[in-house]
């Protein structure tokens, strides 16, 4: 179930950068001067490392680090 | 005077930062080529990103969005705020455990255990480096015209040239992977600081961006540069496919063998897409704005060599086309707009901050170092004959030898070509990227997979040159019942209206599916070094 959601979540945010509803449009301007195609874009790469965030949290590969670190410390 | 001493205070401490990492260094290859597997999650963030941010980044993305608009933040930002860190945390991760654990030092030693194999690792080396030096001579190019417009044209382009070239040679030779990191974290620090001091700078300078938006928008000529519509749909969801190329990379790919723990990895993912917007969205932006700073000479003259052109360009001798074509590059957009709106001792802070970007091969001159000392000198019996000193001999031998030969090139050849070979390296690249997906996850795989999808890479990529080279007029190159299968559009070649990277990059997960499944996969017990056994298998000895 986990896996699924996060799945949805990643296949939804590469069709969210697919943003066609703007593309002929520059307004509503944010702040008066950041075209519409730019601030979509913007808070899309906060959405983006928000994503990272909850595939860390939620999908980190604890066991390939585990394995990897039982192998031993590095010499420096 | 100022912003060139300001530069060049710059370069000798990037210089002093290799020595001091040169101190601070151990004997060995491991040690040389990858830091000593030491580097903390900070200094891995700032430099993995440094590594991958380049000349093209600031100068290039502001010369797009000059003459492209808004759109070349979403086709080569905001993709790659996504695609790169999810390869990172996919990829990245599994490399560094599978380096840790077996101590490979390139993903070419993985690949050649994985798969068994020994002299396809060596084809896939050489496809690598192929697309690699290009980088590397336009880096030196850019290194060479960035001293060049910040002095005024006192330093000449091939003073310019050599200078970098000398520095950026010094601290990878003494430095090794060490002294690169550091100095990627340094540049980091600063071209991150660049952006947004520049836009507030020269935001007052033009008197508020509000007023030039508005007028931009009541301009029928420039009203599309504030949106996307001259872009199609086709081309924007291809660009998708240009980020995958990020993790193949040779330099990036060896580079996330550095890290001391994989939680390194866990900030870097996290504030990648928050570096790329902090680094990209000024220079997008402030590309875009320029095209109402009239009162700058030179940006004037691009505006009216780019109207010129786009009034008369058929009708016009294809040398003149060209020279047009020439003086409304936007390249040195951001330094034009430097000059005029911020003071002279900023100009020279944020010049360093763009020689910073500028200065990006130090990590591909020491990846091609270590893939040639590695997976050919020690592959082919060097290290047992000769020992590691030599090894790290030779690794350093050929960072001198690669710099030297790339700064002759530079200033010989002509910077068009390699315009284009780097615009297909990026093909190639993605096009490598299933053979990494296949190595770490994909258990069926063969080495005669991965041969297919090498040569159809290299192979594709040539061909495409070819094509470009061959037509170079728009225009339908082949079709089929009415179908326009390959075209030459003023951008380059479009399959299907598609960019080549797209449909290059699934013909070769195809091929590397397809061959793999007709040849017989590696024996289980190499499998069982890199694979979890599935449950109800039988155990391996």
């Amino acid at each position: 179930m986990k896996q699924a959601t996060l799945t949805l979540l990643v296949v939804t945010l590469i069709v969210l950068h697919q943003d066609f509803w703007f593309w002929t449009s520059a307004r509503p301007l944010l702040f008066g001067f950041l075209p519409a195609g730019l601030w979509y874009h913007m808070f899309y790469c906060l959405a983006a490392s928000a994503m990272m965030a909850a595939l860390v949290r939620w999908a980190w590969p604890a066991e390939d680090e585990r394995r990897a670190e039982q192998a031993g410390e590095p010499e420096a | 005077m100022i912003p060139t001493l300001l530069v060049f205070a710059y370069l000798a401490a990037v210089f002093y930062i290799g020595i001091f990492a040169f101190r601070h260094s151990g004997a060995g290859a491991e040690d040389f080529f990858l830091a000593g597997r030491s580097l903390g999650s900070t200094v891995f963030l700032l430099s993995l990103f440094g590594t991958n941010m380049t000349a093209f980044t600031i100068l290039g993305a502001s010369g797009h969005a000059f003459a492209n608009g808004i759109v070349t933040y979403s086709l080569m930002a905001s993709s790659s705020a996504i695609v790169i860190p999810l390869t990172l945390f996919f990829f990245g991760t599994r490399l560094w455990a599978l380096g840790r654990r077996h101590h490979f030092i390139t993903p070419v030693q993985m690949m050649r255990d994985r798969w068994e194999c020994g002299h396809i690792g060596s084809l896939i080396t050489l496809v690598q480096t192929v697309f690699l030096v290009p980088y590397i001579i336009i880096s030196v190019m850019g290194g060479g015209t960035a001293l060049s417009a910040i002095s005024g044209g006192r330093i000449p382009y091939w003073v310019g040239g050599a200078v970098v070239a000398i520095v950026v040679m010094s601290y990878v030779f003494f430095g090794g992977m060490r002294g690169t990191a550091w100095v990627n974290t340094f540049q980091t620090i600063l071209f991150l600081s660049f952006g947004s001091i520049t836009i507030v700078v020269i935001g007052y300078g033009m008197g508020g961006f509000g007023p030039a938006v508005e007028s931009m928008l009541a301009d029928a000529r420039q009203s599309a540069l504030l949106t996307r519509e001259n872009v199609s749909m086709a081309y924007y969801v291809s660009y998708l496919f240009i980020p995958l190329s990020s993790i193949a990379f040779p330099h990036m790919s060896i580079f996330c063998l550095t890290a001391k723990r994989m939680a390194a990895f866990k900030k870097t993912v996290v504030l990648y897409p928050l570096c790329i917007m902090a680094v990209w969205l000024p220079s997008v932006f402030l590309g875009v704005m320029a095209n109402r700073a009239t009162e700058v000479p030179g940006i004037q003259a691009k505006l009216e060599a780019r109207s010129t052109l786009a009034a008369q360009g058929p009708a016009l001798p294809a040398s003149e086309r060209e020279d047009l074509r020439k003086q409304a590059a936007g390249d040195d957009i951001l330094l034009l707009l430097l000059e005029q709106y911020a003071p002279l001792w900023l100009a020279g802070l944020l010049g360093a901050g763009i020689m910073a970007a500028v200065m990006a091969s130090d990590s591909q001159i020491l990846a091609l170092s270590t893939m040639v000392t590695e997976d050919l000198f020690a592959f082919y019996g060097g290290k047992e004959r000769f020992g590691e000193a030599l090894q790290v001999f030779t690794g350093r031998a050929f960072v001198v030898g690669v710099t030297i030969v790339a700064y002759v090139v530079a200033l010989r050849a002509p910077g068009a070509i390699f315009d284009v070979a780097v615009q297909y390296a990026f093909t190639g690249y993605a096009a490598l990227c299933p053979l990494l997906w296949a190595a770490l996850y994909w258990r069926r795989s063969t080495k005669w997979g991965a041969l297919a999808c090498a040569l159809w890479s290299a192979g594709a990529v040539a061909a495409i040159a070819v094509l470009q080279a061959v037509f170079a007029q728009p225009g339908v190159i082949l079709s089929l019942g009415g179908l326009e299968l390959i075209e030459r559009t003023p951008r380059g070649i479009a399959v299907l209206g598609f960019m080549p990277v797209a449909p290059v990059t699934l013909i070769s997960l195809g091929l590397l599916i397809g061959v793999s499944l007709l040849t017989a996969p590696p024996a289980a017990a190499t499998l069982g070094r890199y694979f979890t056994p599935r449950p109800g298998a039988a155990p391996q000895s």
